[in-house]
């Protein structure tokens, strides 16, 4: 399966050539050079490897790139990847919801989309969005307040 | 005052410490703009010219003889290169404390996935290939595998002993006797980003190291015998430690650097998750018996406790954490007459090492849990029994240690109470049990902590640990410590301790990257000893600083002044640079030999209460709420610091409910993240975390250790409300559902009528027995 | 699909852990994801029929799903987090045949049905015959399954869903149990009838728990009939030891759980 592979990274078309099955998280790191991208687990299990696919976050680490060809990824070093990405990750810094960082660009990536698609979450529901996303450092109370002050500084709707 | 941080509750006593205008304050953390970017560069991250891939060829069984190693099919690859025990450029050792850490194995293996032989190749792909044509022929032996096997014949890799008072005495006073054992086991740190290294020889010639590490002095020392030259050590950014990181990167260092001396170039080892999981340290499991005198009220009259390490299968830093594990055994209470005996005890297993707690989280399980029976026995509850006993000002540690100063424990109760009304409603729950119906059983359980901050005994006179700040331009101090920053915030929390010290904000000063070429050995980032030990001996260079600025005049008064003071200096003189070193208080005296004095020059103390949710058909536990109380000192920098409680507290509960690690003949049967189960988002409890600011004489602006502490009560605060929710009575961390069902068919439970009704409804053990 | 070591794939969430784990390579690679016979959830006269490559993400968005399988959107809310149920299709669930698969034991107790196709073409199979014993099913090789048919709910059917992982979310299950039931009412009284119970994480495979639907075949609904079927169910699994639990907790949860969701039929 060793081709060129045409996609979409952060805005930019660009070509992978190479075995189609090699992960989305290798091309992205080791061709690419986008390194933001971490690796923690390789199984899909931690999260640390998050991207966005189509919009969509994944485990770039579960993703051949074959299936990647013609598609839109955005990685944590693109700033434009969600609406309202910085203000999210100026908040993380100042709330404390980053420590070792290992975890960070995932985490930052998963929670940029809810707060995207979910115009108020709640604890639990920021719970639920980020099960996917494990760090070993905060015991999560930090990053849920992040994404929580986020939340409360929305204009509320009429009802 | 309630902020984000939680609360903070200040004490008035020290007012004579100076309070600057940083410390106190939460500025952001210096990597944390580049981190949430995905611009902070980790080793893995790292680009070399001419960078090779080292991997491991490594054993399957736990208890071996080598026979023969043939790398013949993995060098048929032209470029491979592959080292065994006989290339080794020097001793066959990774110096800690015995020399029994071998680099790579020699003639036997002790524990399963002993690194056997290295490999390089100029891909990883290639570099595992090879891995994997690296035949090695063993006949397998007979191993020990737990503690039990260790226990029938046992191998002593180290021991200690505490006595103070009159046991026997102490027993004869007493009006009950309560006995007990418990158990705990290996725990995995799970640092998210896993161990690796480059090594490399520079332009120079000289080894360079650069990686994700917690001591890079350790590294070096370890280098510098294997190899006979100096070699630098730098860190990396490092993607979570937990102790993980403190002394196994020696060990992959190592490797690295004997395949970069050999190929001449650049080569980088970094694991995969599973090899991280089978091949590094973990936590000592332990086993912790309790016999305990007390009189009618509970208050303790005899305490014998036997305290029992799984060291694993090399020595490496067993002695010390059984000297903390049995330091911290007696929990924080006072008792006139106390026995505490420990041994580590040898087993085939991968060697345990440092993890946060250090041995301390194993024997304060015990402790706890022994406490919880006693106040069943004289039937209080669990908070009243705990203020009757713990430690008050004045009180005497098991080593004779008389606590001077900074005793919180009564305080952390106090506020533990009017924050969660516990003896209320745990009295409640207790009453409402047997009836119980219903799939959910709420539970609450309470745990106190202490922990002695910076190294036992006299350890850090030993070390008298330099540090070094210069002036290297007007407006810039730089800090030049090995203490590392893996996530706790060390960067920004000692620039706001030096900042003060100058009085400059922190943005004129800077800590460089730990370097050995660069920095002094201030000693390892370990032991809960960075903010108070490091931080305190900056403190006093940064007085010095500015008072050899002021030449013999005023100190400056202002940032101005001092930009003007320093542009003067420079001009005169060039770079500043002072150096200081650790002084120990006057009196601090510890004998290692008979374990008496004073063991820490200063304690934390925590109370984590558990708030949690038993599922009645499954026995699955849910941490809803946990309120940590933690007396820090000082809280120098308070939303990390509430940082490192709530972390450290989720990793205790972890430790306590699910995260079990077991073993089949020596082999991890968890060795992934889908087996070995941490807890997510959904687990987390929501913290509720106050900090008491009760200073000490041994820390900057009074702060103290804050590091190890969370991890000590988290464990038995959940199992301790595990049981007032269910009445099983968990004597083993994890208590994950299936211990819990094993207790529950064992009778292990507060008795038949106590079990809470909906755990028998429909029969549920029937058949099972 | 041509050479022997071809491949189809559709989310890759479990091929790619095997393939990292192991180094395994492959000759041809086929993306059920660009399929459009595998796509999509629609409604076919008392049926909604559900492409293989639809995610577990879909899943739970589908109004067609949510009415007429609850338990299905359930369980797809349990499989992983964001980033898995965003790859994982249900197609995948199934042809990746672990017994742990969490949507699979719901698939048995809604009676689905599967479309397969072949180099000989098409065929309808009952889904409770689909699986033979440990990731053995029937599907021939080069086979696919194309479609998954759940029939439309009914007035009176219960369903019940309960996965016991090792832990709250991102977890894989100790046992999972789904249950689907009438409520038939005879002389005053509720009793069940088409019932299917099917059980994960108990067997080499998926199973459905015959002699415990057997016994709640008929019976009147209530806590002595979930008691019985506890033990039932309890007495016809023989689970095992491995790194996530062990025979003895998963056969009583098993119990505990078949009692939660048959006493929750009442309720």
């Amino acid at each position: 399966m060793s081709e060129g592979w045409t996609l979409s990274v952060n805005g930019e078309e660009r070509t992978f050539v190479g075995d189609g099955m090699t992960r989305l998280l290798d091309v992205l790191r080791e061709s690419l050079g986008l390194v933001g991208t971490k690796e923690g687990c390789g199984e899909g299990e931690c999260g640390s490897c998050s991207v966005l696919l189509d919009g969509d976050v994944v485990c770039s680490c579960l993703v051949p790139v074959f299936q990647v060809e013609g598609r839109d990824v955005r990685t944590i070093e693109d700033a434009t990847a969600v609406p309202g990405l910085a203000a999210l990750q100026d908040t993380m810094v100042t709330e404390g919801g980053v420590q070792c960082g290992a975890c960070t660009p995932g985490i930052v990536l998963t929670a940029a989309v809810l707060l995207e698609r979910s115009e108020r979450p709640d604890r639990a529901a920021i719970r639920e969005a980020l099960a996917g996303n494990l760090c070993r450092c905060t015991g999560y109370e930090r990053i849920f307040r992040a994404v929580e002050k986020l939340v409360d500084q929305r204009p509320r709707g009429a009802l | 005052m309630r902020g984000n941080q939680g609360t903070l509750r200040r004490h008035e006593t020290m007012a004579h410490i100076d309070h600057g205008r940083m410390v106190g304050t939460s500025p952001a953390r210096t990597d944390g703009a580049q981190k949430v970017r995905g611009l902070c560069r980790y080793v893995d991250d790292l680009e070399f010219d001419g960078l090779w891939h080292g991997a491991t060829v490594r054993s399957p069984h736990a208890c071996a003889r080598i026979v023969a190693i043939d790398a013949a099919a993995a060098l048929a690859d032209p470029d491979v290169v592959v080292l065994t025990a006989r290339d080794l450029p020097g001793p066959n050792v990774l110096r800690l404390i015995a020399d029994d850490w071998p680099v790579l194995a020699d003639g036997r293996v002790n524990h399963f996935a002993e690194p056997v032989a290295l490999v390089a190749a100029p891909t990883r792909e290639r570099a595992r290939a090879a891995v994997g044509r690296v035949e090695v022929r063993y006949e397998v032996e007979r191993g020990i595998h737990d503690l039990d096997q260790a226990l029938a014949s046992p191998r002593i890799l180290a021991s200690c002993r505490i006595e103070r008072g009159d046991l026997e005495a102490g027993f004869a006073a007493a009006t009950h006797v309560v006995e007990g054992v418990y158990d705990t086991a290996h725990q995995e740190h799970v640092y998210i980003e896993p161990q690796g290294m480059v090594a490399r020889p520079t332009a120079q010639g000289e080894l360079e190291v650069i990686g994700s590490l917690q001591c890079p002095y350790y590294v070096q020392k370890a280098l510098a015998l294997l190899f006979d030259e100096p070699v630098r050590v730098r860190q990396a950014p490092t993607g979570g430690g937990f102790g993980g990181k403190e002394e196994f990167p020696d060990a992959i260092a190592a490797h690295a650097a004997l395949l970069a001396r050999r190929v001449g170039r650049p080569v980088k080892i970094v694991y995969d998750r599973h090899e991280d999981m089978q091949a590094t340290p973990k936590r000592h499991p332990s086993r912790v018996r309790h016999r305990t005198g007390v009189d009618a009220a509970g208050k303790l009259c005899a305490m014998e406790i036997e305290v029992i390490l799984d060291g694993g299968a090399y020595t490496t830093l067993s002695g010390v954490v059984l000297s903390r594990a049995v330091l911290h055994a007696g929990g924080a209470y006072a008792c006139p007459n106390v026995r505490i005996e420990g041994r580590a005890l040898a087993t085939n297993t991968v060697p345990s090492g440092a993890f946060r707690g250090f041995g301390a989280p194993q024997t304060q399980f015990a402790v706890e849990r022994q406490m919880d029976r006693i106040a069943r026995l004289i039937g209080t509850d669990p908070l009243t029994l705990r203020e009757r006993n713990a430690y008050r000002l004045g009180d005497v540690t098991p080593t004779g240690q008389v606590l001077e100063e900074s005793v919180s424990a009564l305080e952390c109760l106090a506020a533990a109470q009017a924050r969660t009304d516990f003896k209320r409603r745990w009295h409640e729950i207790e009453d409402a049990r047997a009836s119980g119906e219903g799939h959910a059983l709420h539970g609450i359980g309470l745990a106190l902590s202490w922990h002695g901050a910076g190294f036992t005994g006299e350890g850090e006179q030993r070390m008298r640990s330099p540090v070094r700040l210069a002036l290297v331009a007007p407006d810039c101090v730089e800090v030049r410590v090995a203490a590392c920053d893996f996530g706790q915030g060390t960067t920004i929390v000692l620039s706001q301790i030096v900042a003060d010290a100058l009085g400059l904000p922190t943005e004129m000063v800077r800590v460089v990257d730990p370097d050995t070429s660069k920095v002094p050995d201030s000693g390892p980032t370990v032991a809960s000893r960075t903010v108070m030990v490091v931080g305190g001996i900056l403190e006093r260079a940064g007085r010095r600083l500015v008072r050899e600025l002021g030449q013999g005049g005023a100190p400056p008064a202002s940032p101005a002044e001092f930009v003007e003071l320093a542009r003067a200096y420079l001009t005169q003189h060039g770079e500043l640079e002072v150096e200081e070193r650790f002084e120990p208080a006057p009196g601090q005296t510890f004998d290692e030999t008979t374990y008496t004095g004073t063991a820490y020059s200063a304690y934390g103390w925590g109370v984590h209460v558990a708030e949690v949710r038993v599922d009645a058909d499954t026995l699955a536990t849910r941490v809803e709420r946990a309120t940590l109380v933690f007396d820090v000192g000082k809280a120098i920098h308070p939303v990390l610091c509430a940082g490192q409680v709530e972390g450290g507290s989720l990793q205790a509960f972890g430790f306590g409910h699910l995260e079990d690690l077991r073993l089949s003949e020596g082999r991890p049967l968890q060795d992934s993240l889908s087996t070995y189960v941490i807890p997510t988002a959904v687990d987390a409890p929501d913290f509720d975390t106050i900090l008491i600011e009760n200073p000490t004489r041994s820390g900057p602006q009074g702060a103290k250790g804050v590091g190890e502490l969370p991890m000590d009560g988290g464990g038995p605060a959940l199992v301790a409300a595990i049981e007032n929710a269910t009445g099983i009575v968990a004597t083993r961390a994890p208590a994950t559902p299936e211990v819990l069902l094993e207790d529950l068919l064992a009778g292990r439970t507060l008795g038949p009528e106590a079990v809470a009704g909906a755990l028998q409804a429909g029969e549920p053990l029937e058949g099972l027995r | 699909m041509g050479a022997p070591d071809a491949v189809a794939v559709a989310g890759c969430t479990d091929l790619m852990v095997v393939d990292t784990a192991t180094g395994r390579r492959h000759g041809a690679v086929v993306d059920l994801q660009r399929l459009p016979e595998l796509a999509g959830v629609r409604d076919d006269g008392g049926w909604i029929d559900i492409g293989a490559a639809v995610s577990f993400s879909q899943l739970r968005r589908e109004a067609l799903v949510a009415e007429h399988a609850p338990i299905l959107v359930q369980a797809a809310a349990t499989i992983g987090g964001w980033q898995i149920q965003n790859r994982a299709t249900i197609g995948g669930n199934i042809a990746n045949a672990s017994p742990v698969g969490d949507s699979l034991p719901v698939l048995l107790a809604l009676g689905a049905e599967l479309v397969l196709a072949s180099s000989s073409g098409e065929r309808r199979v009952s889904y409770a015959d689909f699986h033979r014993g440990y990731r053995e099913t029937v599907l021939e090789p080069g086979g696919l399954i194309v479609r998954v048919r759940v029939p439309h709910a009914l007035p009176d059917q219960f369903q019940g869903f309960k996965k016991v992982g090792t832990r709250e979310a991102q977890a894989i299950s100790k046992v999972v149990v789904a249950l689907s039931a009438r409520r038939v009412e005879v002389g005053g009284q509720e009793h069940l009838a088409d019932v299917r119970l099917g059980a994960g994480a108990v067997a080499a495979m998926p199973i459905r728990l015959r002699r415990t639907e057997a016994l709640l075949e008929g019976a009147p609904v209530g806590a002595d009939t979930a008691t019985r079927a506890a033990r039932e169910a309890r007495a016809e699994v023989n689970p095992i030891d491995d790194a996530r639990s062990t025979a003895r907790y998963r056969a009583h949860v098993l119990g505990r759980v078949v009692r939660r969701l048959v006493g929750d039929i009442s309720a």
